[in-house]
Formats: structure tokens, C-alpha cells, sequence
């Protein structure tokens, strides 16, 4: 990972303006030196002790020097703050930070008593990505309650950084969802033509020719991307070859027809770029021999008024008119049109950075073998291609390719407990009242139930259907259970189970229940052991469960008296998952002792 | 569903469907003999018809083997006003038409041991929802709906799935389930069936009384009980069946795929078919507490 000095000014607030300096990083320490001796302002941090970092957006529109802040406590917000002369320094620094720390809280430290765990040595630290490791980060930082399980279970290693967020690759992976990643197609712009620019005093005309566009050169003139590969750089430099490239442009520009085909004669590479394109006219062939038999293609062109005197598109200034005897490329407006259109749609199928004119000729060939040549346009082919056409996606128009996927929505588990709390006084089963015996056969009963109805409507509907006395009975029992429940359920927080116990006992519940739920998903989705690394993840799992089993044990016991059956009601699902757990372990154990393997079956 | 909240609710008109619980072996050993319970119900019914003159009532029977439309009020209402004697003589013969067939059909059916049997509230319930379905799909404007359960005999297991399956397209169509229960024993599914669909549930402790309760807590149309204070569930029984031997379970396994729940560990889950014994690295099974 190496070292990092860079220039830097260290605030201690952020209206500070500064000390100048030197920041020196290496992968265990950050080091300022500041540029005046006599300063004060020095510092040596061990990186362990840097928890988080963070970083201002800067923008051109407000002068904000850049910032990077290196916080020792994420709670509590202390740190050191970098001021970077500009963006480049600081996001270099950035990352070099976040690679450190990444490789800190990555690593879990071996444990002196911990037996050796051979694999995870060999694996060695995950080589985290710094966009991962950010990711991580930020989630991290959005969700407090994540943090605590993160700082009490990844940095008390009790689990590893990849345990941890293998059960969160879905937060993860929404993280990364959200970045897009749209590539960049050609530019629906014509850049066909490449302008000239004369600069008006000289008769120097100037070409200028970018990556990008002879990238789109060679998509639309197949054959200038032909010579290109031939010629470049065998018989022509790269240089001369687009000096002639450009030369031809501006012949064909200028409509001198004369001075076009004179040259030709005297160039043949010239004459390459002068003439139609063979590629493309053999391409357009094989199209029109698709084109529905029905339709006249020639009929329909005498239907236009472009070849009239005064008709037709006007480019660049000049009536464009068509000329087919020439042998000199004349290409129409309506043809480069269709030509560029074809190009945009087709996409750009290299993945290739856009280094220079070579790589671009070379990745855009390649993707052209690949294509299946099509010069027998069997009706077969032609099909396969509609469906092509047809299945071709736009992938960022498309639905994220992860599997959709509903996350538990878990209530707020103090409705839970405030269920319980109500549940062991009404056991289920009924009260007092128990239902006579019914050993009738089903014939009894059913004839019972039909002397009723017919008891019914002989004696016809009882006059006051209810007594008064009943009545009356009914509405104060209704009454008192409206007021009793408004007494239980009310919404006040202070009258609700959890309201009623101390602040500390109910935080101190509430942590150790996320606890045990992140404890027992990971305990359960050890089994079956196979591997060394997962019987020492469960050994330490286990060992975290028994702790917590303990500190629930003591909270119990020095609950005050007046709520000490509450949190008693509450505690028992807790304990009751966690004796699952062990008692699974326990039996885990026994059956391989029992069949002689080694402990635990591997 | 879409067409369902699209349209125009009239505000205190209700649709109620009460589903009537008919089974013989609970009605045979009941505190309160069925022939007072359905005077009681028919005299709930009326009230029902005559608070709204749009209001509509829909009684279905849930018996041992099958059950049945044995009421609609929509039938009725052509003679114009409701009419006591009329409904009365109309529910009456039908139920008796529907026990009878009942018996036949248990008799028949030889599965039910005697003195055991569960009703067919899943039946009932679905019955309740399509019925509803209809009503939502017929015109633009339509009365609000729920559903109120009168059960008396104890929850089938057996029935689960299919129980929680009305109550969760009860709560994606918005009906609220209410029940009141007759019997002895609290119903966990009707509990749950409430609180997931914000429906009320009550359990009267003076059956003789179950006509001022049902004409108290469960007459009054939906858009009237926000005003009003109603009771409240103290705690709902959350257990859940397990799909292996309808066993209502505490704590079991859950299947990581489709959540089909288990009182001890399966191999392979019989709902879905995912097997569990592959060491993966993500979650394979683990204990809910429930």
C-alpha cells in the first residue's frame, strides 16, 4: 500500500484557517508536520484509532476549499480536519485513507486462544474495492443501529467484516444499484462531416480530429476503418493517413470535381477516401434485397421532386442534387442521415477505453468478427436478426438484474412485547366456562341442531329479544373492558410495558435483543459444520450468546421488585431462543461423539 | 383491486357478510342453545337492514362439511321495507335446507370422528370475499364492506393456510374481519384475522346478552367507528400452525424460501421443495420466536 506525503493545511475547526504543512501516510500512522517549526500543530495518530472519514463536495460553484476529515469516534465527532490546495490532492488522499482503514477494520486480529484458523490465513484480508468499502461505510453511517451491531460484534471480534455484511448483500447491493451504469453510445450529433476551420489569414484550413470522432469515423466509413488497418502503419504514418483523410474531406466539401479526381489518379490512397464506400454500398445491397418485393423502390424515387431543378435539401449552403454517373463519392444528405442513424442505433459495442486511433481500429475490428458476416442473406439469417434486433435491450432502460426481493418488514418489536405482556394473563384455552363434554356421534349432534331450528320456528322469534337486566349487564362489562384497555394500550409511552421500566434496563433490552437476533442468524446459518473456519465462527458466536445470556440473567435479577415481572416477561423469548440455540449445539455435539467422529463431524 | 379503490365508497352504507358458525357437535354442548343464538342474529340482521335503508346483509353458514349462502338481503329487498317475519322465515328455512345438507354431506364423508370436528371457516371466509369481489366489480358506487364472524367451536389447524390466506386478501381488498366469539376458547385465527385487518374482536362474557353486544360493538358502519371507542384485543395470540402435522407451534422452523413453517427440522421443505442440507453460505433455517 506504501506511503502518501502530500501538501496540506490542518484545521482544528473548520473556521481554523489553518496550519501549512506536510501530511505524511503511511499504512499504519498519519503524520503532520507543519511547515513553521515552531508550530505547535504537530500531530502522529495511529490509523487504529481513526474510526470513520469524511469529505466535502466541492463544486464550481461555491469557492469551498477541499476538505478531508478523519474522525476518531464516530459518535462523538472528534477528529482531524485536512484542508488540500485542490480536489486532486484531497480525493488522493481520500482514498488512500479509506484503503487503510479498510484493511483495518477488514482484518480481525488473530485471538491469542483462539485456535488457528488456517483458511481465513490463506485467503488473507479481503481485497476490498474502495467504491465497497465506501459503501459500507455509508451504510454504516445511515443507520446508527447498524453501527452498534457493527462496533459491538466486527470490531469485538466476535465476527468477521465478511460475516457481517454477508447477510446484508442486499443493502449492498441497493447501495450499488443506485450508481449508474449507463456507457456512453455515439453522440446523436452528426460528426460526420469534420468541420474545417480556416482562420481566415492563410489558406491553411484546420481539421481537428478527436478520439471520439474517428471512433465514429470508422463506425460510419467502414472503409476508411479498412485502410486504416491496412495502411496504418505499414505504408502510412498515422499522421499522413488522416492528412488524407482530411484532404479528401475537403475535396468532396468543396465539389471540385476536377481537382478530386486529378488527385485520385495521383494518389491511390487518396482515391480510397474519394470513392463510394464498397462496404457500405455491398451492406445497402444486401438491405434492399430485404426490403418487402412488393415495393418499388425506383418508382417511388421518380415520386420525389429531389432530382427537379429548385427541389431538394439544402447543405452547407448548396443545392444538394445527385449525381450517380460520377464515380466520385456524392453523398447525399439524406444518405449520411440514414447512415449515422444506423450507426447510433447499433451502439457501441466496444468496452475499450478510447486510447488512441490504433486501439479504437483494433477493438472495432474485433467486434466486427464477431458479428456473423452476413453476405448470404438467407431469409434464416434475416429472421435470427429481426430477433436480434427485437431481443437487443437497452440495459439501462432495463429492471436491475438482481432477483426483486421484499425485505421482512418487522414491526416495531415493542408491539411484541406489549402482545406478550398480555397473553400469559388470558392462557389460551378459555376461561371458567368449560364446554360440556360432547361425545354425541355425529348423528345426535346434527339431529340436536335440527330440533333447534325447528324448536325455532315453531316458538317463533322471543319477544324482548334481550332482558333489560342482561342488557344492562352487557353494556357495563363493554364499558369497564373499553376503559381497562384504554388504560393498557393507551399510546402514551410511559403506560405501555416497555414505558414503565427504567430508561438504562429498557435500552439495555432493546441492544441485547438486535444482538441476539444478528447473533442467532449467524449461528444458525453455520450449520451444518463443515469447515474449521465455521466451528470457530460458532465457538465464538457461542461464546457472545452466553455473555449476553449472562448480562440478561443480571438484569433480572436487580430489577426493582415492582418491575422485575415484566422484565421477566420480557426476557423469556429472549432466553428461550437462546436455549434453542444451545441445546441444538448441545445435540450437535452428542451425535458426533456418538458415531465416533471427531468433534462436531469434520 | 386497482378497480376495487378506484371507486366511489358510499360512506355509511355497509355490506356486512356475518358468517354463522353451524357446527352441530359445538351447538350441541353450547351455553346458549342455537335456537336463541339465531334469534338473536336475525334481530342483528334487521337492526343492520333497517339503519340504512341501502344496507345490505349476507349470511353465510359454516357447517362440518360445507357451507352456503343461507341469507341475502339483496334478494329480499324488493318487497320494499325489511320485514322481520319475513327475514326470519326466510333465514330459518334455508339454514334448516343447509343443515340437512350438511348431514348428508358428513355422513358421507366418513373423515369427521365424532365430536372433533372443526367448522369450515376458510370456506366461509372465501365465500365471504368473493361475494364481496362481486359487489366491488358491479356498479360505481358500492356499500363499504366487512365481514363479521359469529364462531363458537375451536380453530381447525388443518385450516390454516388457508385461513391466513382470506385474511391477507381481506386486508389487501380493505374488508375488515371482525368476530365475536361464542364459544368457549379464544380463536387465535380470528385474533389474528382482526388485528391484521384492523377489524374488532371481542369475546362476550354474557351470552345470553349477544344481541346487545353484537348491536353495541359491531353495527355501526366503518366510517362511524372512527368516531367511536370500541373495544380493543388485550394481546394477540400470534402462534401459527405448523405445516408439517397442524400443530400450533411456539417456536419452530421457518423455510428460508417461501416461509412455510415447521415444528422440527426438515430436510427438504415439502412446501416449496428447497433443501436445507446444502451448506450455503446465506441463512438455511433458523428459529422464529414467535
Amino acid at each position: 500500500m506504501g506511503t502518501m506525503t502530500i501538501g496540506a493545511k490542518y484545521k482544528t475547526t473548520l473556521k481554523d484557517p489553518g496550519t501549512t504543512g506536510v501530511l505524511r501516510m503511511n499504512e499504519d500512522k498519519l503524520a503532520f508536520i507543519p511547515n513553521d517549526p515552531r508550530s505547535l500543530m504537530k500531530l502522529n495518530v495511529d490509523f487504529r484509532t481513526i474510526k470513520g472519514h469524511k469529505f466535502n463536495k466541492v463544486d464550481g460553484s461555491k469557492p469551498t476549499p477541499p476538505l478531508l476529515n478523519l474522525s476518531k469516534d464516530s459518535d462523538k465527532g472528534g477528529g482531524y480536519m485536512f484542508e488540500f490546495d485542490n480536489v486532486g490532492n484531497r480525493d488522493l488522499c481520500r482514498d488512500f485513507v479509506a484503503r487503510v482503514l479498510g484493511k483495518h477494520q477488514g482484518i480481525v486480529p488473530p485471538r491469542p486462544n483462539a485456535p488457528p484458523e488456517k483458511s481465513v490465513a490463506a485467503a488473507g484480508p479481503e481485497q476490498l474495492s474502495s467504491a465497497e468499502m465506501e459503501r459500507r461505510m455509508k451504510l454504516l453511517r445511515e443507520d446508527s443501529e447498524l453501527q452498534k451491531l457493527h462496533k459491538k460484534f466486527v470490531l469485538g471480534n466476535i465476527l468477521q467484516e465478511s460475516e457481517f455484511w454477508a447477510t446484508r448483500k442486499n443493502l449492498l447491493d441497493d447501495e450499488a444499484n443506485t450508481a449508474s451504469k449507463q456507457k456512453p453510445g455515439f453522440r446523436s450529433v452528426m460528426l460526420a462531416d469534420v468541420r474545417p476551420s480556416a482562420d481566415g489569414q492563410t489558406n491553411k484550413v484546420t481539421f481537428s480530429l478527436t478520439n471520439e470522432i474517428i471512433h465514429q469515423i470508422f463506425a460510419e466509413k467502414p472503409a476508411v476503418h479498412r485502410a486504416f488497418l491496412d495502411y496504418v502503419p505499414k505504408k502510412l504514418s498515422e499522421k499522413d493517413f488522416w492528412t488524407k483523410y482530411c484532404r479528401a474531406e475537403y475535396l468532396l466539401r468543396t465539389k471540385n470535381t476536377l481537382a478530386a479526381k486529378a488527385e485520385a489518379a495521383d494518389d491511390e490512397e487518396l482515391a480510397i477516401f474519394l470513392r463510394n464506400d464498397d462496404i457500405v454500398a455491398k451492406e445497402a445491397k444486401l438491405k434492399i434485397k430485404r426490403v418487402d418485393p412488393t415495393l418499388d423502390m425506383e418508382a417511388d424515387a421518380g415520386d420525389d421532386y429531389i432530382h427537379l431543378p429548385d427541389h431538394g435539401i439544402l447543405r452547407d449552403g448548396s443545392r444538394e442534387t445527385t449525381d450517380t454517373d460520377s464515380e466520385l463519392a456524392r453523398r447525399t444528405l439524406s444518405q449520411d442521415l440514414n447512415r449515422h442513424a444506423a450507426v447510433v442505433l447499433e451502439g457501441r459495442k466496444t468496452d475499450v477505453e478510447i486510447a488512441d486511433a490504433k486501439t479504437v481500429a483494433e477493438a472495432l475490428a474485433r467486434s466486427k468478427t464477431e458479428t456473423p458476416c452476413s453476405s448470404i442473406a438467407d431469409d434464416a439469417s434475416h429472421e435470427r436478426l429481426l430477433k436480434v434486433a427485437r431481443m437487443t435491450e437497452i440495459e439501462d432502460l432495463q429492471a436491475p438484474r438482481s432477483l426483486p426481493y421484499a425485505p421482512l418488514c418487522i414491526k416495531d418489536p415493542r408491539e411484541y412485547f406489549d402482545s406478550q405482556q398480555a397473553n400469559p394473563l388470558r392462557p389460551l384455552g378459555g376461561d371458567g366456562r368449560k364446554a360440556r363434554s360432547c361425545s354425541l356421534s355425529t348423528d345426535d349432534a346434527f339431529r340436536h341442531l335440527m330440533d333447534q331450528i325447528s324448536s325455532v320456528k315453531v316458538n317463533k322469534l322471543s319477544c324482548p329479544v334481550v332482558q333489560s337486566n342482561v342488557a344492562l349487564k352487557v353494556l357495563n362489562e363493554l364499558n369497564e373492558g373499553i376503559s381497562r384497555s384504554r388504560r393498557l394500550n393507551l399510546k402514551n409511552p410511559q403506560d405501555s410495558l416497555l414505558g414503565r421500566l427504567p430508561h438504562r434496563t429498557r435500552d439495555e433490552l432493546m441492544d441485547h435483543w438486535t444482538a441476539i437476533q444478528e447473533l442467532l442468524r449467524h449461528f444458525w446459518s453455520s450449520y451444518p459444520i463443515t469447515t474449521t473456519v465455521l466451528y470457530n465462527k460458532i465457538q465464538r458466536v457461542k461464546d457472545a450468546m452466553t455473555q449476553i445470556y449472562q448480562k440478561l440473567q443480571d438484569i433480572k435479577e436487580s430489577a426493582q421488585p415492582d418491575v422485575r415481572h415484566e422484565i421477566s416477561q420480557l426476557v423469556k423469548p429472549m432466553t428461550q431462543a437462546l436455549d434453542a440455540a444451545f441445546n441444538h449445539d448441545l445435540e450437535q455435539q452428542q451425535k458426533s461423539s456418538k458415531t465416533g467422529n471427531k468433534p462436531n463431524g469434520f | 383491486m386497482t378497480s376495487a379503490h378506484s371507486k366511489l365508497y358510499s360512506d355509511d352504507v355497509s355490506l356486512v357478510v356475518v358468517i354463522v358458525d353451524t357446527n352441530p357437535f359445538f351447538w350441541a354442548g353450547a351455553a346458549l342453545p342455537f335456537a336463541d343464538f339465531f334469534g338473536h342474529l336475525i334481530h342483528f340482521v334487521n337492526s343492520l337492514l333497517l339503519l340504512n335503508h341501502l344496507n345490505q346483509v349476507v349470511v353465510i353458514a359454516a357447517g362440518v362439511s360445507s357451507c352456503a349462502y343461507v341469507f341475502d338481503s339483496g334478494n329480499a329487498a324488493a318487497s320494499g321495507s325489511p320485514d322481520v317475519a319475513a327475514t326470519f322465515a326466510k333465514a330459518s328455512r334455508k339454514v334448516e335446507e343447509f343443515v340437512k345438507q350438511d348431514a348428508r354431506d358428513t355422513a358421507g364423508n366418513g373423515t369427521v370422528a365424532g365430536g372433533g370436528a372443526a367448522s369450515l371457516f376458510s370456506g366461509a371466509l372465501s365465500l365471504a370475499l368473493c361475494y364481496i369481489q362481486r359487489v366491488f366489480r358491479s356498479g360505481t358506487r358500492h356499500p363499504q364492506p366487512r365481514i363479521l364472524c359469529l364462531q363458537g367451536s375451536p380453530d381447525g389447524p388443518e385450516q390454516y393456510v388457508a385461513v391466513m390466506n382470506s385474511i391477507f386478501s381481506a386486508q389487501r381488498s380493505m374488508v375488515p374481519i371482525d368476530s365475536c366469539i361464542v364459544g368457549t376458547q379464544d380463536s387465535a385465527f380470528l385474533q389474528q384475522a382482526s388485528y391484521i385487518t384492523g377489524g374488532v374482536y371481542l369475546k362476550p362474557q354474557e351470552l345470553s346478552g349477544l344481541f346487545q353486544y353484537l348491536a353495541a360493538v359491531f353495527a355501526s358502519d366503518l366510517h362511524s367507528r372512527a368516531f367511536l371507542r370500541l373495544p380493543k384485543t388485550l394481546g394477540v395470540d400470534f402462534r401459527a400452525s405448523c405445516f408439517c402435522h397442524k400443530k400450533t407451534i411456539d417456536m419452530g422452523y421457518v423455510c428460508s424460501v417461501c416461509l412455510s413453517i415447521f415444528c422440527k427440522y426438515h430436510k427438504k421443505c415439502s412446501t416449496c421443495g428447497s433443501e436445507f442440507s446444502r451448506v450455503m453460505p446465506d441463512l438455511n433455517s433458523m428459529p422464529d420466536q414467535k
